[in-house]
């Protein structure tokens, strides 16, 4: 993480906010930060790479870069994973890696002050609590915030190389 | 801006003055030197020290010193070259290539050795010069000196003289003056009547100068030293050798305080010199760390991938007719090309960077053995990857000691098998197509078939009397397999050839072995000149697209039925002329839907990895294109039976098959299907929790 971030994480701290990019994921909504966001971009050309988890749909062409592909929606055992014309990449920054994450629809980039950041209770399997910030309470709507970069380099996403191998 | 930040700077031109300085060294005709040669010696040790002293390498200054005083002498002529001497030079090399390498680390060079070589040179120069080499210890000419003639400087004939006066009264000056004025050639003279100095040209040596003095001054009122040349003067030099110390030392002109100093070479402009002597040859080149160059080789890939990308949109679009785009499309493919092909030059270097090691490697170790051998090399020239030349320096090493511990015979061997005494070995590189030949030929006494069939079968390896001699050789590269009559601390452990070929493969590459008893032995190996590009065959698997490396595709052809055999229910073998090859279908491995499962009517490819040769099954074959090699693992992970990825024309990734983890991938499969999931489970196997 360069100093740069980590200042500005200080000093969002320190003003009792943060942004964040909120994303659906079939009728759910999440937000990560958006420090981590690179860019984003439409749904193609993902070569599909043999033997490895489901919810990994494969590997694109970034300008010259490779990018692994991961579709948050069948990570998190949603009903449904259609890819359509809204179906949209958020290419994030992470470890010093770049992955793209599949998700439904990007909404909205949001501030959210210390007051609307609630702890997270103990849920769900698909979404161990470790990999979440908190919840985000914007008047009817429930944002979940994602840690996104935990996440990503869990043991369990299978996109990090273990230090064993 | 710290000191330190030059360090890396200084130690890579040490290192690069040190290697120059060990090919000058070994080139050196012992009974003839070369005063050309003997000069570049003495530049970079002197080079060296400069550097040393400017960042405060104590030991390698010391060390640097010492071989410099004595390389002064032998260029000078005054100490006879011997090869025992050359060998304590080329010692006193390796010593500081040691010491570098402990500044490099951050640490100090191990003060005993330093000893030991600093003893060792100091003992030369006592026994040779019989005078010290240190700086501290050694006499400071005439200075002073009762006796003017044990000092160096009175051998020395000829030359620039300073010349002091001290305490001498202005008549007897004057007559000085006129004196050395017959002598030869004043340049300038100043001072006053406590210490008036001249500077002197003159053929004559320092004794001789004294000599005429004396019949009017005291002994102790001269102070006679000799100086180098100046550059503006080589004419006068009586003495060759001395016109090249006046670019090293040029900066030694007389200063009235350090007539006292002595007439050993002046330390002080050591500093300057060097910056002068290395930066000579360089100034057309720059330094680029290689991270740079591959960035720069990546964007250009970018761009050609870009560029045939807008040619297919062209192409596709009804603006075909539209002249001027077309010629622009066409320029900008030629430019890209070009520019490609200029940006990949940036990482070749010439294969000499490799074979420039061996001279000294062969020496030492045909000295050790107690063999002659004179070594060629051929095609320096031949350019390859920066990557891999680094990479090829341990296998290429490993070859060369197994020629001369195996293959080249003892001088009275060779006498009786009727060949010349002094064995010859040749290193030689050339280009043949995409690739690299390296060959290391020796004409010793070639591979033994019988021995090397014995070996085999009391290693146990399954061999038989009726296998050709190419299988035979190829015996020597199995592991632990060594015919060395005895483990010599040269080779003979049988660890070596194996990680050789090993090595090899890791490279794109292959080893090949011509041997004929008697004759010699040849051990090829070639190479793809670059690990950045790779020449691929695109294959088609249902919808998705492949890439072969072509350097392990052997042939590929339509699998009959009848060439077909099933085996243990699962597998399937191809009768390929008279071998039956196992054979991997690129659908089940990889997992691809709506491929061709009926092997008659798909294409099998004969592919060879890590020495196995199988069929690939695969739909189609696409066609053969040079491709960029991008690393599948800067961002994701090790993907089994893919080595790295690539970009096509449209923009998409193709992956690049690893043919022989493809197969080892396959075995598991289906292990894992027969005997169920027990051994290393596959990605898809790890459930998420």
């Amino acid at each position: 993480m360069s100093n740069a971030t980590a200042l500005e994480h200080t000093v969002a701290a320190e003003a009792g906010s943060q942004e964040f990019l909120v994303f659906s994921l079939g009728d759910e909504e999440y937000a990560i930060d958006i420090l981590k966001v690179q860019e984003i971009r439409g749904y193609d050309n993902v070569t599909r790479i043999a033997n490895a988890p489901e919810f990994i749909k494969g590997v694109a062409n970034l300008r010259g870069v490779i990018v692994p592909i991961v579709d948050l929606r069948i990570k998190f055992r949603l009903a449904k994973a259609d890819y359509d014309d809204q179906t949209v990449v958020i290419v994030v920054n992470i470890a010093d890696r770049v992955v793209g994450i599949v998700v439904d629809r990007v909404s909205d980039v949001m501030t959210l002050t210390a007051e609307q950041r609630k702890p997270a209770p103990e849920f769900g399997v698909n979404l161990p609590l470790d990999y979440i910030h908190g919840l985000g309470n914007l008047d009817e709507r429930m944002l979940v915030l994602v840690d996104i970069e935990k996440l990503l380099t869990s043991e369990e996403m299978a996109l990090v190389e273990e230090a064993s191998e | 801006m710290d000191i330190t930040d030059f360090y890396d700077t200084f130690f890579e031109e040490a290192d690069e003055l040190l290697a120059e300085m060990e090919s000058h060294l070994l080139e050196l005709d012992v009974d003839n030197p070369d005063q050309e040669r003997l000069n570049a010696i003495f530049r970079a040790a002197h080079s060296i020290k400069g550097g040393a002293g400017t960042f405060g390498f104590e030991a390698l200054q010391r060390t640097t010193h010492m071989l410099e005083n004595l390389l002064d002498y032998t260029r000078r002529g005054e100490l006879a070259l011997r090869r025992d001497i050359v060998d304590t030079f080329l010692e006193a090399k390796d010593m500081l290539n040691d010491q570098l390498e402990a500044y490099r680390q951050g640490g100090e060079p191990d003060p005993e050795a330093l000893e030991r070589i600093c003893e060792t040179l100091r003992r030369l120069a006592l026994e040779e010069i019989g005078e010290e080499a240190d700086v501290e210890t050694a006499p400071t000419t005439t200075s002073k000196a009762p006796e003017p003639k044990a000092a160096p400087v009175a051998s020395a004939s000829g030359g620039r003289f300073e010349v002091a006066l001290l305490e001498v009264e202005d008549k007897d000056r004057d007559l000085l003056i006129e004196e050395l004025g017959q002598l030869g050639d004043i340049e300038t003279r100043d001072g006053d009547a406590e210490r008036y100095r001249v500077i002197l040209s003159s053929s004559l040596s320092a004794d001789d100068i004294e000599a005429v003095m004396c019949f009017i001054a005291e002994p102790e009122q001269l102070e006679i030293k000799a100086l180098d040349v100046a550059p503006a003067e080589p004419a006068h030099a009586a003495q060759p050798a001395a016109a090249e110390a006046a670019s090293a030392t040029a900066t030694a002109s007389p200063e009235p305080g350090e007539a006292k100093a002595g007439g050993d070479r002046p330390p002080a402009p050591a500093e300057k010199a060097p910056a002068k002597t290395a930066k000579g040859g360089e100034s057309t080149s720059i330094r680029v760390p290689v991270t740079k160059v591959d960035q720069i080789i990546n964007l250009v890939g970018e761009l050609i991938i870009t560029q045939s990308m807008l040619n297919q949109v062209a192409e596709d679009s009804e603006t075909l007719d539209d002249g001027a785009l077309v010629n622009g499309l066409n320029l900008l493919q030629r430019t890209a090309r070009d520019l490609q092909e200029a940006v990949m030059s940036v990482r070749m270097v010439p294969m000499d960077y490799v074979f420039s090691r061996f001279p000294r490697l062969v020496r030492d170790l045909a000295g050790k053995l107690g063999k002659d051998v004179e070594l060629v090399t051929e095609g320096k020239s031949t350019e390859l990857d920066k990557g891999l030349t680094e990479r090829i320096i341990d296998p290429l090493t490993h070859l060369v000691r197994n020629s001369l511990d195996h293959g080249i015979e003892t001088p009275e061997r060779r006498e009786a098998a009727g060949k010349p005494r002094t064995g010859k070995l040749t290193l030689s590189a050339q280009h043949q197509g995409g690739n690299i030949l390296i060959e290391v030929i020796d004409d010793g006494a070639g591979l033994n078939r019988e021995k090397l069939l014995a070996k085999a079968r009391s290693n146990g390896l399954p061999v038989s009397d009726s296998m050709s001699d190419d299988e035979v050789w190829q015996l020597i590269f199995a592991p632990g397999f060594s015919t060395a009559e005895e483990v010599s601390d040269v080779s003979g452990r049988g660890v070596g050839m194996d990680v050789v070929k090993r090595n090899i493969q890791a490279m794109g590459g292959h080893v090949e072995i011509l041997s004929q008893p008697g004759q010699g032995t040849t051990t090829r190996i070639v190479l793809p000149l670059t690990l950045a590009i790779l020449d691929g065959m695109s294959v088609r698997v249902g919808t998705e697209t492949f890439i072969l490396p072509v350097s392990a595709v052997v042939e590929s052809l339509q699998p009959a039925a009848g060439d077909l055999y099933a085996m243990a229910g699962d597998d399937t073998l191809l009768k390929v002329r008279e071998d039956y090859l196992p054979v991997v279908a690129v659908h089940q491995a990889m997992d691809v839907a709506g491929a061709i499962d009926e092997p008659t009517r798909a294409i099998a490819v004969i592919v060879q990895g890590e020495g196995r040769r199988y069929a690939l099954l695969v739909d189609e074959l696409v066609g053969q294109q040079q491709v960029v090699v991008k690393n599948l693992e800067t961002n994701y992970r090790k993907v089994p039976g893919v080595s790295a990825a690539t970009i096509l024309g449209d923009g998409r990734v193709a992956l690049i098959l690893d043919v022989a983890d493809l197969h080892r991938l396959s075995q598991s499969k289906k292990e894992n299907r027969i005997f169920g999931n027990r051994s290393q489970p596959l990605q898809k196997e790890v459930e998420p929790s």
